[in-house]
């Protein structure tokens, strides 16, 4: 049997120490979507190393991360999430292959979906410099323009449009 | 003073270090039921507001001790780094981000949580993530102009608002607490078995009215450098607390002499700096002086700091500032910079008495006498003094190297 959730305020809190202690360490946020671009940009220049370098996406990239992508710091910090999260479901028994979805969908339209939703995350993180953790939630805590204006898209289109997708969880 | 890392840490250290934050991250995230696509979407149909819960909370009790910690100077705001603002694509990307939250149940943090914990869902999102993460490479030509369209800086929403730090964080702890309440009462009525049912309300009561507390205060508190620079810029700062005073005389003589005992602190901006400074002098203008990096010139006790401003109360100023901050033995020079070449250099104007000097008494007889060697001194000094100058423009190189700013990223 599972344990229960966390009281949300008491996670929220603890989260934004988090938050706070890295702010204090090294100076910005926590994040996300920039080990994805890392492990892309690290994948696409070891496959194709030529495309790598005449594209300027990569080439930029590459030298922002000092030609070594996956020692960068937010793929340090995502691997201590994914170390994070598994002992978290040690503790609190939750460790067990299942996909979660509506009651209204199939195992497969779920799992589609689910691509199709990462998809334009990772899109839309390029976009918006960050994800939910590194532009909206980072940029509350120190207060940036940007990072408000693109939490306020992300949950401000949420809201518009869930009545259409409404089949996918009620 | 923090953040730590452009100085203090090793690039190995911080790894380590980002190991370990992400670990709690992630921790926290399963442990609020992060985890779960189907928790994170009901913030959007009104079955589970756990989501606006977590982050919202989250995000004041960060904000909340970045505005704290800055205040009391132990986090410098200016080294900490502000996700730039391009505005279209700040739209584009949240709007986009938007759909996939609702389509997919996850954003990329969660569903790294989500993942930990053997959930299928998420792993696919983490594929869908990275995928998307390519198209985008390999479409940044077509993306790359809207991407960096509307750029507006590493700007700060109280200052796009036009209001005080203070005003916009206890807005923002009064819509958290307002949208705790409502949504509780919408969750109650959508899911009676939701996460709500079980809360203790009394003490989430007690805990809202400290956080609205907390916004009160944070509405008086600005900034640790704001604070101190307002302190010492007001008039009456500059009249009720003495500098000890340099004349010109002395400084230039003390050019000439090459004293190893003196440092010239040239508080003027960068480009007044770079159209004319004098031998040896450090260019340390505005909230420079809080920087580390000159702790070494400014912290000498040995030698005798000689602020020179454009003019004597912009040294001043600077002046009382480098006291405030605990850095012995300043001086500032008497007329400033403008009036110090008028009066040593070009001739042109005779130097007058320091701004603030108490009236002291004189005798007529050795008045006359030290205005003649004065004179003298001067007249002698001048090529000298200018031929100093010019060399010292030539020879001018940066002595002091500035840390770059944390860089960033998500």
């Amino acid at each position: 049997m599972p344990t229960k959730y966390m009281n949300p305020y008491l996670a929220g809190f603890l989260l934004g120490l988090v938050l706070l202690t890295t702010i204090v360490i090294t100076g910005r946020g926590l994040g996300a979507s920039g080990a994805l671009k890392s492990a892309v940009v690290a994948t696409v220049s070891t496959v194709a190393p030529e495309h790598a370098r005449s594209s300027s996406f990569y080439a930029e990239n590459l030298k922002a991360l000092h030609e070594n992508p996956l020692k960068a710091w937010l793929v340090f910090e995502v691997l201590g999430v994914i170390i994070g999260g598994f002992l978290s479901g040690v503790v609190s028994d939750r460790l067990t292959f299942t996909i979660e979805k509506g009651p209204r969908i199939t195992n497969t339209m779920r799992l589609g979906f689910a691509l199709i939703g990462g998809l334009l995350f990772g899109l839309g993180a390029q976009f918006a410099r960050g994800c939910t953790s590194g532009a909206a939630l980072t940029g509350m805590a120190v207060l940036s323009t940007g990072g408000i204006i693109t939490m306020m898209g992300i949950f401000g289109t949420g809201y518009a449009i869930a009545y259409f997708f409404r089949k996918l969880w009620i | 003073m923090f953040p730590l890392v452009p100085n203090l840490i090793s690039e190995e250290l911080n790894l380590i270090v980002a190991l370990l934050l992400g670990i709690a991250f992630g921790f926290i995230l399963e442990q609020a039921g992060f985890s779960s696509s189907r928790k994170l979407a009901g913030v959007f149909y009104g079955y589970d507001f756990t989501v606006l819960r977590v982050f919202f909370t989250a995000g004041v009790t960060a904000m909340s001790g970045v505005i704290i910690l800055g205040y009391l100077g132990w986090l410098d705001t200016d080294f900490m780094y502000i996700n730039p603002t391009y505005l279209q694509a700040a739209i584009l990307g949240g709007v986009i981000m938007g759909f996939g939250f609702i389509i997919g149940g996850f954003c990329p943090g969660t569903s790294v949580a989500g993942m930990a914990i053997g959930k299928i869902d998420a792993m696919v999102f983490v594929g869908g993530g990275l995928i998307g993460v390519f198209v985008y490479g390999e479409l940044y030509p077509w993306f790359e102009g809207i991407t960096n369209a509307d750029f507006l800086g590493n700007i700060r929403i109280f200052t796009s608002l036009g209001i005080s730090q203070g005003l916009f964080a206890f807005a923002l702890i009064a819509v958290a607490v307002g949208a705790f309440i409502m949504t509780t009462i919408i969750e109650k009525k959508v899911a009676p078995d939701g996460p709500a049912g079980s809360f203790d309300h009394t003490m989430h009561r007690y805990a809202g009215i400290a956080v609205l507390a907390v916004g009160v205060v944070l509405l008086f508190l600005p900034d640790y450098k704001d604070r101190m620079l307002a302190k010492v810029g007001t008039d009456e700062f500059l009249q009720s607390h003495p500098v000890k005073e340099t004349t010109m005389d002395e400084l230039a003589f003390r050019i000439i002499d090459r004293d190893p005992k003196i440092a010239i602190i040239d508080v003027r901006s960068e480009s007044e700096f770079a159209g004319g400074m004098l031998p040896g002098a450090v260019n340390i203008s505005g909230r420079q002086l809080f920087q580390k990096e000159f702790s070494e010139v400014l912290g000498n006790k040995h030698k005798r700091k000689i602020f020179v401003g454009k003019n004597e109360t912009e040294a001043r100023t600077a002046a009382l500032l480098a006291m405030e901050l605990g850095y012995e033995n300043i001086t500032v020079l008497c007329g400033g910079m403008e009036q110090f070449l008028g009066t040593m250099v070009t001739r042109t104007m005779s130097g007058s008495a320091c701004q603030y000097a108490a009236a002291q008494q004189h005798s007529p007889v050795m008045d006359a006498l030290q205005a003649k060697d004065t004179e003298r001194f001067r007249s002698k000094a001048s090529a000298q003094l200018a031929a100093m100058i010019a060399e010292a423009k030539n020879a001018s190189v940066k002595p002091v190297k500035l840390v770059k700013k944390v860089s960033g990223g998500c």
